[in-house]
């Protein structure tokens, strides 16, 4: 905007403005109704949906699944659109710092002087498009729900080894379906996307490279340390289910 | 300096003061001075603070042409961060940070115990949900009428600290009842932070008071939550209005001006 555009647009501001309407009360009287229609929203919003309180957070078994507020799916959804390991600090911050700088310097960057959308298309374009990126990726977390059982048929040679091998085998799904692993991992035709396919982790890594992993995995995936400390069991059932994936499992 | 010219109160021409007729005796009785208590007191006040015309500049201001119910939204969020407020105030008077066990039991004596405390604790989890579509509407509307050119960049700027703050709000909030899905979402959460470029360990280590999850990281969440963003929103609340009053709300912009040879342009 140039100077005589500013200087054009203050002046026809100015008429538009002294036409109008004092604040109070015609807007006011505005303000207050849409008040009031956001307090009852909210009023029947926490009557209908009400305020349920989970089971208590406990830090040494991992068997619920991080899920964040709704209005945080979208960032979330990222992860998944963005999966190659080396990229997930891109996914995580990069965009959303990108996006959000974008979002800062908007006025800076788009100087055309034109207000009215259906004149300025490439900003209305933009725009509509974000709404419906925002949407779909809010839409998209909100459908990967949060599996909590493995879909994966006993291997053959797993039960033809019998015995102790598919005892351990068998626990060690129900500690990994119970530790919320599915929510970013898939194993078998079941889990999210958002970290590595567990499917055949076991030819990929020995049961000590998981195990450590698990204790010291990289962001953003929570450490089963505190596991590996009360629930030493357990741990080892996860490790040996993991172990034991293939190819053929499925 | 010229004079600084405020806007008038809208009042009915039959309730503008008028000037005694000559003729009418001077004296006051009793029932003038208690028809004039409400100026009096008001004048008192003025005395003492030179506030009216800040108020009269504040509430008289005109607002343009055109004006409609998309112009809202940014007041009810305001209405909606009150609301918060409020709720999260009667909150706090029960909730106790504590992770050994102190946390999820002072929200489950809230959810279960308090009177009403359900429903407190009801609208100020769904009113950050509706806080966060208003400000996504609000937003929306600035965007798409172009209010964000000239002359309201800066105010365009506030708003998204507002945005991001209340994000904020949202994402602190949300581990302090201390029930397994907060607490997961907040690990993973802030481990996503940790993956960031050069400040993210830091900010990690700073937000969880160390390297490890411990009863401080829930005492810095629920002191960021209701102690330092709120008193940052509320202040830059106050700066988002207070340009809002300077700059004038816009019109929207297809809005022309009516061609009168003559336009009045006091309080403009």
């Amino acid at each position: 905007m140039n100077r005589a555009e500013r200087e054009a647009y203050l002046r026809e501001y100015s008429i538009l403005k002294a036409q109008g309407k004092p604040f109070f009360p015609y807007a006011v009287a505005k303000d207050s109704l849409m008040a009031v229609v956001v307090m009852i929203v909210i009023i029947l919003m926490s009557l209908i949906l009400g305020a349920e309180l989970g089971p208590k957070a406990d830090p040494t078994t991992t068997t619920y699944t991080p899920r964040p507020e709704w209005y945080y799916y979208y960032l979330f959804e990222v992860l998944r659109v963005i999966k190659p390991p080396e990229l997930t600090p891109l996914a995580t911050i990069g965009v959303p710092t990108i996006c959000m700088i974008l979002l800062f310097l908007l006025p800076f960057y788009d100087r055309n002087p034109e207000r009215r959308p259906e004149r300025r298309p490439v900003a209305t374009v933009a725009g509509i498009v974000t709404i419906f990126a925002i949407g779909y990726l809010t839409y998209m977390g909100a459908e990967a729900g949060s599996p909590n059982e493995i879909e994966l048929e006993t291997p053959e040679r797993i039960e033809a080894q019998g015995g102790e091998v598919l005892a351990s085998f068998e626990a060690g799904r129900i500690v990994t379906a119970q530790s919320g692993c599915l929510a970013c991992h898939k194993i078998g035709s079941n889990g999210g996307t958002i970290g590595p396919d567990l499917t055949d982790v076991g030819e990929r890594l020995p049961a000590q490279a998981i195990a450590r992993t698990l204790q010291n995995p990289t962001a953003p995936m929570p450490s089963y340390d505190s596991l590996q400390a009360n629930q030493p069991e357990q741990f080892e059932a996860l490790v040996d289910f993991l172990s034991l994936l293939r190819e053929d499992s499925e | 300096m010229p004079k600084l010219k405020l806007p008038k109160p809208p009042v009915p021409d039959a309730l503008v003061p008028r000037a005694k007729r000559p003729g009418t005796t001077g004296k006051t009785r009793p029932l003038d001075v208690a028809k004039e208590s409400g100026i009096s007191a008001i004048d008192w006040v003025d005395e003492r603070t030179s506030l009216a015309g800040a108020a009269r500049w504040m509430m008289f201001r005109k607002i343009p042409k055109g004006t409609n119910w998309f112009y809202t939204l940014g007041s009810a969020t305001l209405f909606a961060f009150l609301s918060q407020t409020v709720t999260g105030v009667f909150l706090a008077m029960y909730y106790i940070p504590d992770t050994a066990g102190g946390a999820y039991e002072s929200v489950r004596y809230i959810t279960n115990e308090v009177f009403l405390g359900e429903f407190v604790r009801g609208m100020h989890k769904w009113g950050s949900s509706v806080m966060i579509i208003l400000v996504m509407l609000h937003m929306a509307r600035t965007f798409f009428f172009g209010a964000y050119k000239y002359p309201r960049e800066l105010n365009w700027v506030i708003g998204v600290v507002l945005l991001i703050l209340t994000y904020v709000m949202g994402f602190t909030g949300y581990l302090l009842p201390f029930d397994q899905r907060s607490y997961w979402a907040t690990v993973v959460g802030v481990n996503i932070n940790g993956t960031g470029p050069l400040v993210g360990p830091y900010l990690n280590d700073f937000m969880r008071a160390g390297p490890d999850f411990t009863q401080s990281t829930l005492a810095r969440f629920y002191s960021i939550h209701m102690m330092l963003v709120p008193g940052i929103l509320a202040a830059l609340i106050g700066a988002h209005l207070y340009l809002v009053a300077k700059m004038g709300t816009t019109a929207p912009p297809w809005m022309k001006p009516e061609k009168k040879g003559d336009v009045d342009r006091e309080g403009a």
